[in-house]
């Protein structure tokens, strides 16, 4: 019994360093092998509308929600202070610091993520990729490496639109529907919004994000066992860790960029 | 799917993108964290700060003029040496006033220039000598209530 569960215990520890290892000979081999993805980049580009291109509508319409949810529930708090002149402030700097690489970056993991754990997990169950290396092509260099690049480029800006739209959201609530000052509302945001502190760490934020998130499908497809089960687990399993691996990094990036300030 | 539809949506998808960033940068933040080439730097020495932050804006009749760049503790005058970079198009002359002040009750606080007459204009890593420090609300109710105590001692 015990023996059992000392067993087991072994087994998982043996199990998770065996795939954090080929994890990360995994994602070097991808950076070594990226060449193909710039010198061919239609590949990129394709894998860029499939990605980003098809993921504009829920980042869009999420964004505006979000920024206008944001202005409606702001207000509120605020004009309990007499202070809804910072509704701007608010806004704007919850959607740069925070929500826009975060959000953007959880649905990026529930929308291209899965579709390209899927897609890769598919395409080793299906015996596509041993058939390219039967060809001498390397599926690291033609299949994956592409996918990494496009959701690099893809998600910051992805996230610069979600942070955007938010914004205008905010703007819709709050000055046309609510009534705050149009001008107090742009300039409080402005006085308080730093192009360096804010909106370049929000983007570091959203390309560390797309790393993650991209390395972890990609991972997950290639690793998924060839069969039916398996793929629909692995793809699970991408949005699940995907999502808790965005919020954790997030913390630890927030906790380095922007302790110092205020 | 036909490949120049798939590349003009990438397309039209990166110009949105960078679109995006730059309303961000441009509408959303200020850009205008004075950049040193445009910009020179003026030291105010204050016996008290109060709760002055880098960052916060130098103002002069209410205008934004530049940006408090560093503070630090002057550890031979035991006073905060404040750095103030402004920008280059506003000049002021060397007996230049600084005073920290507080817009509203309990906002922001921020450095206010007051211009005096001197014709000769001050200079990078010049220094402004005449100051006024923040002002620090314990001490002005000790002192209401010193005077308020004076007021009722039997003579």
């Amino acid at each position: 019994m015990l023996k059992q569960a000392i067993e087991n215990l072994g087994n998982h520890t043996i199990q998770g360093v065996w795939r954090i290892g080929f994890a990360s000979r995994f994602f070097l081999s991808m950076l070594l092998h990226s060449g193909t993805a710039f010198r061919r980049f239609g590949l990129t580009i394709r894998e860029m509308y499939f990605t980003g291109v098809l993921s504009l509508i829920i980042i869009l319409v999420s964004g505006l929600f979000v920024g206008m949810v944001l202005g409606l529930q702001g207000y509120e708090t605020l004009q309990r202070y007499g202070s809804e002149s910072a509704l701007g402030t608010l806004v704007a700097l919850s959607l740069v610091r925070e929500l826009g690489p975060v959000l953007a970056g959880l649905l990026f993991a529930s929308r291209a993520g899965s579709a390209i754990t899927a897609e890769i997990g598919l395409m080793k169950a299906t015996e596509q990729l041993s058939a390219m290396e039967m060809m001498a092509v390397d599926p690291i260099a033609r299949v994956v490496a592409p996918r990494f690049w496009a959701g690099v480029i893809s998600m910051p800006l992805l996230a610069a639109l979600f942070s955007a739209m938010g914004v205008l959201g905010g703007y819709l609530v709050g000055v046309k529907l609510i009534g705050v000052d149009e001008g107090t509302f742009w300039s409080q945001m402005q006085g308080a919004v730093d192009f360096e502190q804010d909106i370049l760490n929000g983007v570091i934020k959203s390309v560390v994000f797309g790393i993650a998130v991209t390395t972890i499908a990609l991972f997950e497809g290639y690793d998924a066992p060839p069969t039916a089960e398996g793929v629909s687990g692995a793809t699970t399993r991408t949005v699940v860790t995907s999502s808790l691996v965005v919020l954790a990094l997030d913390f630890i990036l927030t906790a380095f960029m922007f302790r110092g300030l205020n | 799917m036909n490949k120049t539809v798939l590349d003009f949506w990438v397309g039209l998808f990166v110009i949105a993108g960078i679109g995006a960033l730059l309303f961000l940068a441009l509408k959303v933040g200020s850009m205008s964290t004075v950049n040193s080439s445009d910009s020179y730097e003026v030291i105010a020495d204050f016996q008290n700060i109060g709760g002055l932050k880098p960052r916060a804006p130098v103002k002069s009749a209410g205008v934004v003029v530049g940006r408090v760049a560093d503070i630090r503790f002057d550890n031979e005058k035991y006073e905060a040496a404040v750095t103030l970079r402004l920008d280059k198009r506003y000049a002021f002359p060397k007996d230049t006033s600084a005073a920290i002040m507080t817009s509203g009750l309990l906002g922001e606080q921020y450095v206010g220039l007051e211009a005096g007459g001197d014709s000769q204009k001050l200079k990078d890593k010049d220094r402004i000598l005449i100051t006024q420090d923040a002002v620090v609300l314990e001490n002005l109710i000790g002192q209401f209530l010193y005077g308020k105590a004076q007021e009722g001692a039997p003579k």
